[in-house]
């Protein structure tokens, strides 16, 4: 690796001495107050979403605590060590996907989780953090903008796994890592006349997808152009989260007066759907404070990126920014009929601790990368 | 220079990486923008919308049925009761696969093939969206079992109704009719709000007529419901208001004496008290068991009832049109003495046969030899066919119909129990109407003693008698005396239908009066062996000639013997001087007035006058 003694000779250049006690420990304040706001309401959403289930309540919280801690444990890691680790990390990823395909167990209609001992766990999180790695990793070794032939070695590392995990079939995280790999690389350069045709091409393909997709995801691509199809199977979901958003009007119910969600009209309320709660109970309201806390979260990830001391953490960085928000755009649009159901929660508010672990680490990638100046 | 380069790349890599990342933020504020706005359309344009399909959500509208009158007798019996009952009813449009769901539950609880039988039909005749019932009469445990399971079966729901259910059974099928489901057919006809909730409809008898007063009003409840349905709470409710009590003229144990004193004959016994125009008795033989019929009777046992050749499921006291025969002379008797063309002295002479003046046709005596000259009370005593052959034919046709149409005949006489049919008095008008036909003046001689196409219901016959002990004054009859509104204190008299025939004086009553008196009291009399020694009997014997009934039956010989038997047919009223029953009897095929249906009518009296059932032998008593 040529550029290994550069980057050191940059660490050496700064001046690690004036750096304040957050910044020791490795933490980025204006990013963890974000994250601590948009966590809280997420609690309080989550109880009335669970109807006032208190433990379940607690668990979550016992959940994001132990994220918090790995999210601090992972932002002591140094740039240089998770670019080194990149690769690794996504070679034991592959491998473990193409375990889940032959030995995993089945969830759901899919194989997604591999089980280690009593733990059980699914490869393809680690993928959502190794796949923007390596891209950052094989884009940062030569100078921006790529050249096509990394762009085509890019997107063969991103294809490999996004393939396996749509296999499995789990679209939603599917999206979101080739989601995490494409950001990169439009952080990276991405000429924009690649872009343009790698667009065109996509919409020409888009029939041939129709015919390698699975029956209930052809369903929910149906019900999404019109939802009254099948109001009582898969249009039911997308039909009772607009009234319970349309009727929250501007100011909403009010906190746990939501009809929609308490009398169970509402499915995977707590879960999938519960940014239709918030817009029941809370309305357009606090539904545009909510925005505004992801935005701030999205902006502060970017910043960091900009002004990351090396090329690798920019485009990490940038890379893990947008797929937070590609996360919010994916579960709004879902939510309010913008797009078709896909199975993506609302970052850091739907209950469940999967998805949680690993956007916590990736805002540890995050914070490390910000914190390691030299 | 080598780091300069590296430093220069670096500077032009930072740039492309920031410039990147403002477009990305921007894309970032569009895409989101995108989801504002289309929160706005959801939350603010279209919030109307969304929030009436949210309350329609959340919140039902669910009928209460009220609870329908019950039905007591004169002296305060219960004859139609109402008693709470579980079904387990499926609402066949929300089940996806019927006949795994009906197995699945089989496997609960008992389901037997019956059960599978009834619930097919009943699913013939459903009302959309509305359950229909697979099993009736759960257990307690039944109940409890499936609602363990109740999940498993959307659209199968345990419902907890009152049944109606008539503890006197036959005794009251014929004038109390019966409840059953509502068909589709029914549902149109009715106000289908106020029967929101209601399964049930009066199929007959006083049941149907009273509908209005029996059912009352549906009552309803908002209730919020959670998705699956369930009811969490009341929002809002209106009561129903329950339908109201009817309390009758009938007296089940007249009815039972009346229906004892036909024994296994067929016929009917209608007795009436004059005074009133209350029905006393309405009795149909044979009859049959109204309970099944409320929750759907069998196939089976259905056609066992609709094809027995003894048609127990014809209401003949109502339905039955019979030629009246000779019971039909005292009103004749009237409109002679009314109309002025007779009085009680003048005689004619009835040589056996009677000739139209000008015609060779000979009009024939039921006694061959004649009865000499006779006046009106020896007439009806003896019960003479050519005195009566006189009267008619100088009475006319229309006079003789219109004072018939006086007593009743010919018209349906507003009884409160449904499917009464009307009789028929012929007439020129309608023998030119329906018959196409000129009207010859031997049909009115045969008018005169009820034959021909003369046909009267026994209730009709009744009728004419109370109205004749009455002295003119009609009723139209009624089984049900008042109403009462649950929780008020006295029940409502129900509205009297009454009028006076015109004409007729007091001597002209008491003389056709004692004449009837004499039919029982007289040595010569056609019903001499019912006299009682307790009160006085007014009453006049008759024969009918078969007609219709048992047509279409298979050949049998000894069937046909009998069902080619005269009809035996009497009417009377007791005290004579202080009439307080009215009876018409009809024996179907039972041969003579006097012999056959007197009697019947005579055990009827002793019952409700308290007399001494002892009756004397009838011997064979001349004439019909």
């Amino acid at each position: 690796m040529a550029t290994r003694p550069v980057a050191a000779g940059l660490h050496q250049l700064s001046d690690p001495g004036d750096a304040g006690l957050l910044t020791r420990l490795h933490i980025d304040a204006p990013l963890l107050a974000g994250l601590l706001l948009l966590c809280a309401c997420g609690l309080v959403v989550l109880f009335s979403a669970m109807d006032r289930d208190l433990g379940g309540v607690e668990r979550q919280l016992v959940r994001l605590t132990l994220a918090f801690a790995l999210m601090f444990a992972v932002a002591q890691v140094p740039p240089y060590q998770l670019r080194r680790w990149s690769l690794p990390l996504y070679v034991l990823g592959v491998l473990m996907l193409v375990a889940v395909l032959l030995v995993g167990d089945v969830g759901k209609g899919a194989q997604r989780w591999l089980a280690l001992g009593a733990l059980r766990f699914q490869p393809s999180e680690l993928l959502k953090l190794a796949v923007p790695m390596t891209v950052a990793w094989v884009l940062a070794d030569r100078p921006l903008p790529p050249r096509l032939a990394r762009v085509f070695a890019a997107t063969l590392l991103i294809l490999i796994p996004v393939v396996l995990i749509a296999k499995q079939p789990d679209l939603g995280t599917a999206i979101l890592v080739a989601g995490a790999g494409i950001t990169v690389l439009f952080i990276g350069g991405l000429s924009w006349r690649v872009i343009l045709m790698v667009g065109a091409a996509a919409a020409a393909l888009a029939p041939l997808l129709w015919f390698h997709m699975r029956d209930y995801q052809r369903q929910r691509v149906l019900t999404f152009l019109d939802p009254t199809s099948d109001p009582l199977g898969t249009g039911y979901h997308i039909i009772q989260s607009k009234i319970a958003i349309g009727s929250g009007g501007l100011h909403g119910k009010g906190w746990l007066n939501g009809t929609q969600s308490h009398l169970e009209f509402l499915p995977e309320r707590h879960t999938d759907f519960i940014f239709a709660v918030i817009g029941e109970e809370f309305g357009l309201t606090g539904i545009l404070v909510l925005l505004a806390i992801y935005l701030f979260i999205i902006y502060r990830g970017l910043r960091i990126a900009v002004q990351a001391p090396d090329t690798y953490g920019k485009l990490l960085a940038g890379g893990l920014s947008l797929v937070f928000f590609i996360y919010v755009f994916v579960n709004t649009g879902m939510v309010t009929g913008l797009l078709p159901v896909v199975g993506v929660p609302l970052p850091l508010i739907s209950y469940g601790g999967t998805s949680m672990v690993t956007l916590m680490v990736g805002f540890g990638l995050l914070m490390g990368i910000q914190t390691h100046r030299k | 220079m080598r780091l300069d380069s590296i430093l220069a790349d670096r500077q032009r890599e930072w740039r492309l990486v920031g410039a990147r990342a403002i477009v990305a933020a921007v894309l970032v504020l569009a895409a989101l923008s995108l989801v504002v706005v289309r929160l706005a359309h959801l939350q603010i344009a279209d919030h109307e919308h969304f929030s009436v399909l949210s309350q329609d959500n959340r919140v039902k509208v669910q009928p209460v049925p009220p609870s329908r009158g019950l039905i007591y007798d004169a002296k305060g019996v219960v004859l139609a009761d109402n008693h709470p009952s579980f079904s387990l009813e499926i609402t066949v449009e929300k089940v996806e696969n019927l006949s795994a769901t009906i197995d699945a539950l089989a496997a609960i609880i008992r389901v037997d093939d019956k059960d599978r039988e009834r619930f097919k039909r009943l699913k013939g005749q459903r009302v959309r969206f509305q359950g229909v019932p697979l099993r009736l009469n759960l257990t307690p445990e039944e109940v409890a079992r499936f609602s363990l399971d109740s999940y498993r079966f959307p659209g199968v729901d345990v419902r907890a109704e009152l049944i109606r259910s008539y503890p006197h059974g036959e005794l009251t099928a014929h004038v109390l009719g019966y409840v059953g489901r509502i068909n589709q057919e029914e549902m149109d006809h009715i106000d289908t709000s106020a029967y929101a909730g209601t399964h049930f409809i009066g199929k007959g008898g006083v049941e149907k007529y009273h509908e209005g007063l029996l059912h009352g009003q549906a009552g309803y409840q908002q209730v919020e419901v959670n998705a699956r349905g369930r009811v969490l709470r009341t929002l809002e409710a209106k009561s129903p208001v329950a339908g109201q009590d009817l309390h009758l003229f009938l007296d089940i144990a007249l009815q039972r004496a009346a229906t004892e004193a036909l024994g296994d004959n067929r016929g009917a016994v209608v007795a009436i008290d004059p005074r009133t125009g209350g029905v006393l008795a309405l009795v149909s033989k044979p009859s049959f068991d109204p309970n099944p019929f409320v929750e759907g009777i069998g196939s089976a046992d259905y056609h066992a009832l609709l094809y027995s050749p003894d048609k127990p499921l014809y209401n003949r006291a109502v339905r039955g049109q019979y030629p009246p025969g000779s019971t039909v002379k005292p009103f004749v008797g009237f409109a002679g003495l009314a109309a002025g063309v007779t009085n009680a002295r003048k005689t004619t002479y009835c040589p056996g046969y009677y000739r139209l003046p000008g015609q060779s046709h000979s009009y024939r005596c039921w006694r061959r030899g004649g009865h000499g000259a006779v006046a009106l009370e020896a007439a009806l005593v003896q019960s003479c066919d050519v005195y009566f052959y006189v009267l008619a034919h100088e009475l006319g046709i229309e006079r003789l119909k219109d004072y018939l149409g006086g007593f009743g005949f010919g018209a349906r006489t507003g009884i409160d129990v449904a499917g009464e049919l009307s009789g028929l008095v012929p007439s020129r008008e309608w023998k030119e109407r329906v018959r196409k036909q000129l009207w010859y003046p031997g049909e009115t001689l045969i008018v005169g003693i009820g034959q021909g196409a003369f046909l009267a219901t026994p209730l009709q016959l009744a009728v004419a008698t109370a109205t004749l002990a009455n002295r003119g004054h009609f009723f139209a009859p009624r089984v049900a005396r008042a109403a009462q509104v649950p929780g008020a204190p006295r029940a409502q008299e129900l509205p009297v239908f009454s009028r006076a025939i015109a004409a007729g004086d007091a001597t002209q009553w008491d003389q056709l009066i004692h004449a009837m008196t004499q039919v029982v009291e007289s040595p010569r009399g056609t019903a001499k062996g019912i006299r009682s020694r307790d009160y006085r009997i007014a009453g006049k014997t008759g024969t009918a000639q078969v007609f219709t009934l048992g047509k279409n039956q298979t050949y049998n010989a000894a069937r046909l013997a009998e069902t080619m038997r005269d009809h035996a047919l009497f009417v009377a009223f007791a005290p004579a001087d202080d009439p307080r029953i009215a009876v018409a009897v009809i024996v179907e095929n039972g041969g003579h007035g006097g012999t056959v249906a007197a009697p019947v009518a005579r055990k009827v009296m002793d019952a409700w006058l308290g007399g001494s059932t002892l009756i004397d032998d009838p011997g064979v008593a001349d004439g019909d």
